[in-house]
């Protein structure tokens, strides 16, 4: 078996112990529950949606290490986006760590020039999502990676709500 | 511990280095590191004998069962009715017909819980179950108490993990129907006083199911010393085939139960006006069995036999008094489960590290432990978590095994810490 990239990589590390925007929000436009019944994980994802523009994303909650960074994560890279953009980077994010490296025809996604495989590299603000990229490698943690977006995604489309990874 | 630490001792170092070597899975590479296999209550890795027994099965014997008068039939049929001999001496049962074939353990309960509880389960009945259990023998129950109308009510433990006798012996009362409670818990490894709980609850008039998936891998039993109505295995979890389970059950229940799946095999006879059913073992074991299954339980029998239980049970005892002592002398990680008598199993929660993250690490470094609520998700609750993880032993683990465990969960606490 080849050998997988790190998955604990600083910045992971780093968001897990000292997640960002961790926080319950009282003037939440949306709030939404993402639980993941196999391991026992839950996250409250909080939106306050100011015109089309996500003005703030915070969370709480408990979960691994690969949860939580991810969740932290998207709470810094989201605020002053519009909700298609969101939807958008969320898109990226889920293609970056679902389609396996050397699969891109099969995922359809965009490859750059240069690259071994995979999707393409987000960059410039966004360039910290890449921290997750190697996740793609350990499937049984995609999920883990996944549950703060999806529950952002039901939170935005369709106000509050719960969602499950199963 | 047995007495002697005599020659005839089989579980000296070079002794388990032997049994190693009968294990094909444990040399083979993990992630290009030597597999260290601590996940044993998910599921057991099989010996050569039983490997072998399977293959040979298939390609000398297979034939279906108490069908035919043909040569294969013959010796088919007589290769299952042997193994059924085995799992009947291995648990101490009265007669051979005691011994039900299934799936594993999960169906035993749910064959127990749609024949025996249905026939005895009324409305406002209540059937007793522990906080310790694993969903296998929680749920099975829910569904009959929502058909029954009955009241599933949970016998508490303390806080190091064993069970509150004097709560349960409360419990007990003219509605009680039945009892169902695991003999080592999966997640904490508790040893529960199942004797004295079958004599209480026999003292009531109240059968006892007991669940032994976490125990007969370990354990010498004894059915007709304990007493209990039912006992329940996997032969998976005992170095035996997945697929193959066993439900033990007295001669007078299985007599007075009804059948539970329709089918070949279970029927005396089958007409338009009426079927007449077969006697048990036969009544409960509708449509082709795993013959194959049951050929290679009947060889992991023999393996651990030959072995010896009392010195696996020794074994076993020194290496998970190592365990928890080098997992328990990390700083920053706490053992959850201290019962008195306990056995194979150490669940432990890291402050630094959530399970999985655990888990994965030690994954790195060729280690399998369990991360995650183990189906016992009542008992989660009741510790206060979401998951724990878990190392989990058996006879051909080793104490160098359990020291790379600490080496790995250092390496964890350098990650996170």
């Amino acid at each position: 078996m080849a050998e997988r990239g790190a998955l604990y990589q600083q910045t992971i590390v780093d968001h897990a112990r000292n997640p960002r925007n961790f926080r319950a929000m009282d003037n939440a436009s949306a709030r939404a529950e993402g639980h993941n019944p196999l391991c026992g994980d839950h996250l409250s994802i909080y939106v306050r949606i100011e015109g089309d523009r996500l003005a703030d994303v915070a969370f709480t909650g408990s979960g691994c290490a690969i949860s939580k960074s991810s969740a932290s994560l998207m709470t810094t890279v989201l605020p002053g986006k519009t909700r298609t953009e969101a939807m958008a980077i969320f898109a990226q994010f889920l293609q970056m760590i679902t389609v396996a490296p050397g699969n891109t025809a099969e995922g359809g996604c965009a490859t750059l020039p240069g690259e071994e495989g995979g999707c393409a590299t987000f960059s410039g603000e966004l360039e910290t999502l890449e921290a997750l990229r190697s996740v793609r490698e350990y499937p049984v943690r995609v999920k883990c990676a996944t549950l703060a977006w999806h529950t952002l995604a039901a939170a935005i489309e369709g106000g509050s709500q719960t969602v499950t990874t199963e | 511990m047995p007495a002697s630490e005599g020659q005839d001792r089989p579980l000296t170092a070079d002794g388990v280095a032997r049994i190693r070597r009968e294990f094909p899975i444990l040399g083979t590479p993990c992630r290009d590191k030597r597999l260290i296999y601590l996940d044993n209550a998910a599921t057991s890795q099989k010996p050569q004998p039983v490997i072998d027994a399977v293959t040979r099965y298939y390609s000398q014997q297979n034939a279906n069962v108490h069908r035919g008068v043909h040569y294969l039939s013959e010796l088919a049929t007589q290769e299952f009715e042997e193994a059924r001999l085995r799992v009947q001496r291995l648990l101490g049962a009265r007669l051979a017909s005691e011994i039900v074939f299934t799936r594993g353990a999960t169906e035993s309960i749910n064959l127990v819980a749609q024949t025996f509880g249905r026939q005895r389960v009324r409305a406002g009945g209540e059937i007793l179950v522990s906080v310790m259990e694993h969903h296998s023998n929680i749920v099975p129950w829910q569904l009959l108490c929502e058909e029954k109308g009955a009241v599933l009510r949970v016998i508490p433990m303390t806080d190091e993990g064993e069970l509150e006798i004097d709560a349960f012996a409360r419990l007990l009362n003219e509605r009680t129907r039945l009892v169902a409670i695991t003999h080592v818990s999966n997640v904490l490894g508790t040893v529960n006083p199942i004797k004295s709980i079958i004599d209480v609850a026999h003292a009531a008039g109240v059968p006892v199911l007991i669940d032994g998936a976490q125990s007969a891998p370990h354990l010498r039993i004894d059915v007709e010393d304990l007493g209990c109505d039912f006992f329940v295995c996997s032969g998976h979890k005992m170095f035996g085939p997945t697929g193959i389970g066993v439900l033990y059950g007295r001669a007078e229940h299985l007599e007075a139960m009804p059948p539970w799946q329709g089918g070949g095999g279970m029927i005396r006879s089958v007409s338009f006006e009426g079927t007449t059913y077969a006697a048990p073992p036969a009544k409960f074991e509708a449509g082709t069995p795993n013959i194959a299954g049951a050929v290679g339980l009947a060889a992991a029998i023999d393996y651990v036999e030959g072995i010896g239980m009392e010195w696996i049970a020794a074994y076993e005892s020194e290496l998970i008094a190592h365990a928890s002592a080098v997992i328990g002398g990390i700083s920053g990680v706490r053992i959850l489960g201290r019962a008195r008598n306990k056995i194979a199993v150490v669940s432990f929660a890291m402050d630094c590290a959530h399970p999985h993250d655990v888990a994965q690490i030690l994954d790195d470094e060729g280690i399998a432990i369990r991360a995650g609520h183990h189906c016992a998700q009542p008992l989660m609750a009741r510790l206060g978590v979401a998951a724990t993880a878990r190392a989990s032993l058996a006879f051909y683990n080793t104490r160098d095994e359990i020291d790379a465990l600490g080496r790995g969960l250092e390496k964890v606490k350098e990650v996170f810490g």
